[in-house]
């Protein structure tokens, strides 16, 4: 009696194991289809990407990637992977550095000024940045920056982003405040408490600020957009519209070629870092 | 600077030279940190500049008539009567982002809390798949998504193919005005995994033994999701829903792409932010884009102030509760 009870709850057991599995496959395969579709047709031949159901191609052809790599309006393709990289690195390291100033002097430091201004940061993250857009266009453009990567560093490199400084406030809030007292009593100023105690502590929020900082400016498209002319300053996403644009003989392939390319550093990303930017977003709500 | 109240009992050799020394630990707590000023000068500058002197100067210009080139000339509130009672175009906007944010914020929300409910188990392989479902979430937003989600949902090509077997013929929802919004929506939905992971997060907290003592009073699977998940989650679903919903007022990208610029077919894709991007930035009517901006931040405010007061009635914060 008690043995076939147990087997019954073992098959129960296996089968809802089954049921799970079966629910989370399928939504895998509808989530990542796109993903694999588009790696697969970028290397179909270009008759065959929208017209063909099947996920492989017939036969495999680069001509799509080549086609890619040779650039558009007389830039190389190469150049605009370089301005994509200096945007984002550039990014990376305003944020991380003005991000954490910001963020320790509101965790730790007591100042005038502070209830406002915390709240104030605070009250920048939901701000629609739209509002935003004419105003810094006006301003750069009568400074004679358009054009120029000054727009689209100068914000990073003065805590615009506020959501990181919020991440970090929270993140120092959690360190142990005896290590700073410590250093206090050993005659450290608050400039190598910053430097030497808090800095290497804050290491996981600083790596979560920079690799969502490095993946947002890597697909940031309306900024660039705005501020940037001429093509050799265009950063993949504006060179990717370029492209769509002007190929009046919808090459598919060339198209999905670039778009592969454009997305291989973010799913790199994605693949090292992956556990520290899913707990990133976990605790702070950063949207992806 | 050199106020830097750092204090120490014995002088120490090994102290920076910024730091200034001598005030007793009692007194260092009560007094202020000068040297927050320091470490806060880029914030304030960014802030101060490109924040709230840009939004003062924003709002002074939305009421002006600026072109760019020629100085600001003062209107009044015409930018406003004009945008707000006798503009076509900011009507198809309004109506579109409307219509936009009321599908793909729910919709988004519940795929999260759906697949967020699936993934809550401690059974192998819910990290993986935790991880794969994060992954639109980081390239949704870009171009090549962007692209790829045009091709997908064009005439003739999967989408449609697919629909077409089941007797549903659309032709291809970016040619179809109206199908073509919804192919924006998708794209949207598609990154569910990031409010998922808020959820599963909180999933987490949810103590077993409410789940439990529901259970003795004979709650089934739906009583114990509605009586004790629901309520228990309410913070954050109300957290997901305001993010999620400033941000689908802003919906740019996607649209952009997908319509090719255009906002098309027949403007059924033409958002808010598209209008106010031809306006700033093609037709450079730099007072009347301010003014469109303004408006669309007093909706979105107005939006996120009524979530809020009628929040009471719904977010339960687990301190208030017995």
């Amino acid at each position: 009696m008690a043995t076939t009870a147990q087997g019954a709850l073992l098959t129960r057991g296996r089968r809802r194991a089954l049921a799970w599995h079966t629910a989370a496959v399928a939504v895998l395969i509808a989530l990542l289809y796109p993903v694999v579709w588009v790696l697969t047709s970028s290397v179909k031949p270009a008759d065959e990407i929208l017209s063909s159901f099947n996920l492989l191609p017939t036969e495999a052809t680069w001509s799509g990637y080549a086609t890619a790599l040779d650039g558009i309006a007389d830039v190389p393709t190469w150049r605009f992977f370089a301005n994509s990289m200096v945007i984002s690195v550039g990014s990376v390291i305003g944020n991380v550095l003005s991000c954490s100033l910001a963020a320790y002097a509101f965790a730790r430091l007591r100042f005038r000024g502070r209830g406002p201004m915390f709240a104030a940061m605070i009250g920048t993250i939901l701000l629609p940045h739209h509002l935003l857009l004419i105003p810094q266009y006006t301003m750069f453009q009568k400074a004679g920056l358009v054009d120029t990567y000054v727009p689209l560093l100068l914000g990073k490199f003065l805590a615009t982003d506020a959501f990181f400084v919020f991440l970090m406030v929270q993140f120092i809030r959690n360190l142990p405040r005896s290590l700073d007292e410590a250093a206090l009593i050993d005659g450290c100023g608050h400039f190598k408490i910053f430097g030497y105690i808090v800095l290497p502590l804050l290491r996981p929020a600083l790596i979560t600020t920079a690799i969502f900082t490095f993946i947002w400016s890597w697909n940031d498209f309306f900024a660039p957009l705005i501020y940037l002319q001429s093509p050799e300053n265009y950063p993949l996403p504006l060179a990717l519209r370029l492209f769509v644009d002007s190929s009046s003989t919808q090459d598919y392939g060339a198209m999905l070629g670039m778009s592969v390319l454009s997305l291989i550093p973010v799913i790199a990303f994605f693949v090292a870092f992956q556990r520290l930017l899913i707990e990133g977003a976990a605790t702070s709500g950063l949207k992806g | 600077m050199a106020g830097t109240s750092t204090d120490t009992v014995i002088p120490a050799p090994r102290r920076g030279g910024a730091a200034s020394p001598e005030a007793p630990p009692r007194r260092r707590r009560r007094s202020h940190d000068r040297s927050a000023y320091v470490f806060l000068i880029p914030w304030m500058l960014g802030a101060g500049v490109l924040t709230f002197a840009a939004m003062l100067f924003s709002l002074y210009m939305s009421f002006t008539d600026y072109n760019l080139f020629d100085s600001p000339r003062w209107v009044g509130l015409d930018n406003y009567t004009h945008l707000l009672f006798d503009d076509p175009q900011m009507r198809v906007s309004v109506l579109v982002t409307l219509k936009y944010v009321v599908v793909a914020t729910p919709l988004k929300l519940a795929a999260a809390l759906g697949v967020a409910l699936l993934l809550h188990t401690r059974r192998k392989g819910r990290t993986f798949y935790r991880a794969a479902f994060y992954l639109p979430s980081l390239i949704g937003a870009s171009v090549g998504a962007a692209i790829v989600w045009r091709l997908l949902f064009s005439t003739g090509s999967v989408v449609d193919r697919a629909l077409g077997l089941v007797g549903i013929d659309t032709g291809g929802w970016v040619s179809n005005p109206s199908w073509s919004l919804m192919a924006v929506v998708a794209l949207n939905v598609w990154q569910f995994g990031a409010p998922m992971v808020i959820f599963l997060a909180a999933l987490q907290q949810i103590p077993r033994e409410l789940y439990e003592s529901a259970q003795m009073d004979g709650a089934g699977p739906w009583q114990r999701f509605v009586s004790v998940t629901v309520p228990m989650l309410s913070p954050v679903i109300f957290f997901n829903l305001v993010l999620e919903m400033v941000h689908s007022f802003q919906v740019f990208n996607s649209a952009f792409v997908i319509s090719n610029g255009t906002g098309g077919p027949a403007d059924s894709t033409y958002v808010y932010s598209m209008y106010l991007y031809e306006l700033g930035f093609s037709d450079f009517r730099m007072g009347y884009a301010a003014a469109l901006a303004w408006v669309l931040v007093l909706v979105v405010g107005g939006v996120t102030a009524l979530l809020f007061r009628t929040s009471g009635r719904w977010v339960h914060y687990a301190g208030d509760e017995k």
